[in-house]
């Protein structure tokens, strides 16, 4: 799996943050999205495909193997 | 076809449901139409996954100045086009741009941070109930008082204001305000904010109007929309949470078992933020639908929604849908709720979202592990609902242990 952040489109809600904490961060000074860990291991799978589902930006996208 | 009145109101015999013809254009009729307080007749749109790929939609827009916008009330209608840019007014780019310039406060880890302090706040509201009189009135004692003191301090205002604040929120959210009534206390809570906004820029604290006021200076934001900013912050921050400590405590109050189930996994963090996810859709307490305007023509099912159309999205309509969430109308806190609208969805989905769900964390776990014995002090159908805001809540809750 390879996650593919659209940062132009994030609104810094932090859900992704919030969801899948390891693999996802916000930015100190104005709360955008930050990509850990970008190509996750599968025990963190569950958690990621989350995180992309309650992106309310949908700037997260999945590309799974 | 007759279109029904928008919003409804819910059946009183079923507080918590969706009006019932909400639901039946849900399962029938997913792109209807229904008729708001100025007689025109917007799209509604009730299901999960209509709403899921509308909201993200750039061909609708939330520019409230436009012609055919579909306005929540008349005094929205009236205050709309001398609003400043704001991100509840606003498209991408714009919004993107303004939203990041308000959002530091509200990030995961700066809330995650107020935390203890939420805990503490809730534990003396609850030593000072039981130490009291029964019964006792949840949405005085515990349900208003937590979101204010949590608001004042972040906002960074002297919590004695805080019956300002309360009456201001009140009269903002309801639908029975006249817009001359909303004008004033508009005007008397941007005066407040005003004045505190001077007194932050000459003695800064470690809170958010200190931080606006900071941008004012740094030229980053102007003057009005640091305080209609800080304006929006105290309202949507303040019923909102209230009702949901409420009504919350409510519904598992007729739900036993499921107390009796977050009562017994109070220690175990995951549960309980599942249950507030769960209480969150199940509840939907902002409940008049949240509004837009079509850029282009959109279809949907075979029905074009043509561009300058208002469309209205109910948030508890696609929270209560059946193929989203089986059982809808079951109060379940193990059932996955996370993907619920009840913030809503897409680009303006709440700014608070993560303050709200801390606040509700600590106090779901928290209220019923300390009072066990919580139960009604009147029956269920004496329990005065409030319907008539933005936001349902409860009027009182009176409680006895």
């Amino acid at each position: 799996m390879r996650i593919e952040f659209d940062e132009p489109k994030c609104v810094a809600a932090g859900q992704c943050a919030m969801v899948a904490p390891g693999v996802f961060d916000q930015r100190d000074d104005d709360g955008v999205a930050i990509v850990l860990d970008a190509t996750p291991g599968p025990e963190r799978f569950d958690e990621v495909r989350e995180a992309a589902a309650v992106c309310p930006a949908a700037a997260i996208r999945l590309v799974e193997a | 076809m007759t279109e029904i009145e928008y919003p409804t109101t819910r059946e009183s015999s079923c507080p918590f449901a969706p009006a019932a013809t909400v639901r039946e254009m849900t399962r029938d009729n997913p792109v209807g139409k229904v008729r708001i307080w100025d007689g025109s007749t917007p799209w509604f749109i009730t299901r999960h996954a209509d709403q899921r790929a509308l909201l993200n939609d750039p061909r609708l827009s939330i520019d409230e100045k436009r012609a055919g916008y579909p306005h929540m009330t008349r005094a929205r209608a009236a205050s709309a086009p001398h609003h400043p840019q704001l991100i509840t007014n606003t498209d991408p780019p714009e919004h993107t741009r303004l939203r990041r310039t308000v959002n530091a406060p509200f990030m995961v880890k700066r809330v995650e941070a107020q935390r203890p302090r939420i805990q503490e706040v809730l534990d003396d509201l609850i030593d000072d109930m039981l130490d009291g009189p029964r019964p006792a009135d949840l949405v005085q004692a515990i349900g208003l008082p937590v979101p204010t003191l949590v608001i004042t301090e972040i906002l960074g205002a002297p919590y004695q204001d805080h019956e300002l604040f309360q009456h201001t929120s009140h009269v903002l959210i309801s639908h029975e305000s006249t817009p001359e009534e909303a004008a004033k206390a508009g005007q008397a809570i941007g005066a407040y904010l005003s004045e505190l906004l001077d007194r932050k820029t000459a003695e800064p604290g470690d809170d958010v109007v200190s931080e606006m006021a900071a941008r004012v200076v740094a030229g980053e934001m102007t003057r009005p929309e640091a305080i209609t900013m800080a304006n929006a912050i105290l309202i949507a921050g303040h019923e909102t949470s209230a009702s949901m400590i409420s009504l919350g405590t409510l519904a598992l109050l007729r739900n036993p078992d499921q107390l009796a189930l977050l009562r017994d996994n109070s220690d175990d963090p995951k549960f309980v933020a599942n249950a507030v996810e769960e209480l969150l859709r199940y509840l939907t307490i902002v409940h008049s639908g949240i509004r837009r305007i079509a850029d282009a023509d959109i279809e949907l099912h075979g029905t074009v929604i043509r561009a300058g159309d208002g469309v209205i999205f109910d948030l508890a309509a696609a929270n209560w849908d059946d193929a989203e969430f089986p059982e809808a109308d079951r109060l379940d806190l193990r059932r996955p709720a996370r993907r619920h609208h009840a913030f809503g969805y897409g680009v303006h989905q709440c700014l608070g979202q993560s303050l709200a769900r801390v606040e509700l964390q600590v106090a779901y776990g928290t209220l019923y592990r300390r009072i066990p014995t919580l139960a009604l002090a009147v029956p269920f159908e004496e329990v005065p609902f409030a319907m008539e805001g933005v936001a349902y809540g409860l009027k009182s809750l009176p409680v006895t242990w």
